[in-house]
């Protein structure tokens, strides 16, 4: 999915001092701008509608659906069970592991993804004489339908007609295997898609962060003797730190939230050691149409992002003024 | 100096690394459009197709129907785009020029987005849609996709609002232009490249969706081109390579043309929003 990459770097964290009803002084201004604050509103509305209806209304509606027998199809009406939905989830191991394939994924997926895209960002940051091209380059996957790059992908691990298995045939490491159709090997080869996929937004957030790293800061410590690895400790980092921290906390997200590349690539196979905790419960709702219990499934991952975006807060908190 | 010139040569060898890693792939997809089939059932395939040929793509448009699902696409995309933009532009442009609590509001609303658990809310959505009577209709899929798209345009729009000075818009005021004057004849031209901006973005985004499509689209004639592929996969469960290659590689040109041609306006556009938020 095409997210923003900027977007991490929103004023996540409530703003008191200015909501706050502040001095007498902060209040004039807004006094003297009532009258075009009514007009907002009514520019705001059309976006605001849509927004309730298909986005607002469907979250506490799915919430609401989690404590509900609804199923797919179903003659009769539908009634509320309470709980019964979260306590079968509770012993079913099969949900269980997929959850924690569902987070190996993800943390897989981000970490090389931060370390690579941390790379080419500084690579990209420098004066280079490819950078153009490289920049233009860099965003390809960025541009590519989700599902093109899983059958990209599937060409590539292909067993008789990819890329990689010849590869290595030539290289005499093997006859090389079905990497995607490997119990062992599936998961850390949908991994490597993902990674691949997920490194554009990543860069292209992280070279932000860098045009933000002070350059004359930079050439003093160089000319106080500063090596490369310093500088980027005591210059580069603590600059960056508030969008790599945003950008990883978004990374984990989305990747927990991811669908369609693992869909295209395996389907969750073989045997479910690739299937994400998205892909079972879109199973549970549009194939076995238990809709009540896969909407408890999404309040469980609904959780698990709570937990992400609380720690990135406490982070940038801890960050201090400066973050 | 010398040390200088291998730490070059060095940056330049990862440089090339990283550019291998990004383009391989594709470039490999690329060659398995234009392999005939003996070559991708026999042994060693090759860089460079040594026969290469046209005829996947031909059997990709009889054996899918390639052309109605990318109008489907086109269709969806470019109503996601139109709608979502004539939607947030007003919005972007009130809230970035005022204080309001409804600032406060969208960009809450813009970072909780982007947190969207898709799997808890499909459900809800399927059957808000089918009670209005649009599931499997790309009239429907448009309304999820504007939904969609609205927090990242309204906040690259945001940021192109910012760029635009208030000052000037106080300048005409003070030389006597009213309010609408002012909005069309200064605002405007200086905003419209960010909205261009903004609605190709948008484009890109629902053109390349592939979730709710599949989860809302469920006659052929209405699918989009995303869904369309992963048909290709034939009964007994083998893609038939070739075709499908040719197919994925078409279904990426519309992409990766606007990418080409907005290429620095996105990320300058989102890191304008971004390090003004």
């Amino acid at each position: 999915m095409t997210r923003a990459a900027g977007a991490g770097r929103a004023p996540s964290r409530p703003r008191r001092e200015r909501s706050g009803r502040g001095g007498p002084g902060r209040d004039r201004p807004g006094r003297e701008r009532a009258g075009p604050v009514r007009g907002a509103w009514f520019l705001v509305l059309p976006a605001l509608l849509p927004v309730l209806v298909l986005s607002v209304g469907p979250l506490l509606y799915g919430i609401a659906l989690a404590f509900t027998d609804a199923q797919s199809g179903r003659a009769g009406p539908t009634r509320w069970i309470g709980a019964l939905n979260f306590r079968d989830l509770l012993h079913d191991t099969l949900f269980w592991e997929s959850f924690r394939i569902g987070l190996v994924w993800s943390a897989g997926v981000t970490v090389p993804q931060f370390l690579l895209a941390l790379g080419l960002a500084l690579l990209l940051h420098q004066d280079l004489r490819l950078r153009p091209l490289a920049r233009a380059l860099a965003i390809v996957p960025w541009a590519m339908p989700e599902v093109v790059v899983g059958v990209m992908w599937r060409l590539v691990y292909h067993p008789d007609a990819g890329v990689l298995n010849e590869t290595l045939r030539d290289l005499g490491l093997g006859d090389g295997r079905d990497w995607l159709g490997g119990p062992a090997t599936a998961l850390p080869a949908v991994i490597v898609v993902g990674v691949w996929a997920g490194m554009p937004q990543t860069t292209v957030a992280l070279l932000a962060g860098l045009q933000n790293t002070p350059r004359e800061l930079h050439e003093a410590a160089a000319v106080d003797g500063a090596g490369a690895w310093r500088r980027f400790r005591s210059v580069t980092w603590p600059a960056l730190r508030p969008v790599a921290l945003a950008i990883t906390a978004l990374n984990l997200i989305w990747n927990f939230n991811a669908f369609a590349l693992v869909y295209v690539l395996t389907s969750g196979g073989p045997g479910g050691r690739t299937r994400l905790p998205t892909l079972f419960a879109y199973e549970e709702a549009f194939r076995y149409g238990q809709f009540g219990y896969a909407a408890a499934m999404g309040c469980a991952m609904v959780a698990v992002i709570s937990v992400i975006l609380a720690f990135h807060l406490a982070a940038r908190l801890r960050g201090g003024e400066d973050g | 100096m010398r040390s200088g010139t291998a730490a070059r040569a060095g940056q330049y060898a990862a440089l090339l690394a990283y550019l291998l890693f990004l383009a391989l792939p594709f470039l490999w997809l690329l060659s398995t459009a234009f392999k005939p089939p003996r070559e991708l059932g026999g042994p060693h395939p090759a860089w460079i197709p040594r026969d290469p040929t046209l005829a996947n793509f031909q059997q990709a448009f009889a054996e899918q129907p390639l052309l109605r699902a990318a109008l489907n696409s086109l269709v969806a995309a470019l109503g996601a785009a139109v709608v979502a933009v004539l939607i947030a532009t007003p919005t972007a442009y009130a809230v970035a020029r005022r204080r309001t609590p409804l600032g406060r509001a969208a960009t809450g609303w813009v970072v909780v987005s982007q947190a969207f658990p898709f799997v808890l809310v499909i459900v809800p959505l399927f059957l808000v849609l089918k009670n209005l009577r649009m599931v499997d209709s790309v009239p429907g899929l448009v309304l999820v996709y504007v939904v969609w798209a609205l927090p990242f345009a309204l906040w690259m729009l945001m940021g192109y609002v910012r760029a635009v000075p208030a000052e000037l818009e106080e300048a005409a005021a003070v030389d006597g232009a009213g309010r609408l004057r002012t909005l069309v004849s200064v605002t405007a031209p200086l905003l419209a490249p960010g909205v261009a901006a903004t609605a190709l973005f948008a484009f890109v985004t629902a053109w390349n969706e592939f979730f709710f499509a599949l989860v809302l689209l469920k006659t052929p004639e209405r699918q989009t081109l995303p869904v369309v592929l992963t048909r290709f996969t034939g009964p007994e469960g083998v893609a038939d390579l070739g075709p499908l290659a040719a197919a994925a590689a078409l279904a990426t040109l519309p992409s990766l043309a606007v990418f080409a041609v907005v290429q620095r306006r996105i990320t300058s556009g989102l890191l304008a929003g971004a390090v003004k938020g």
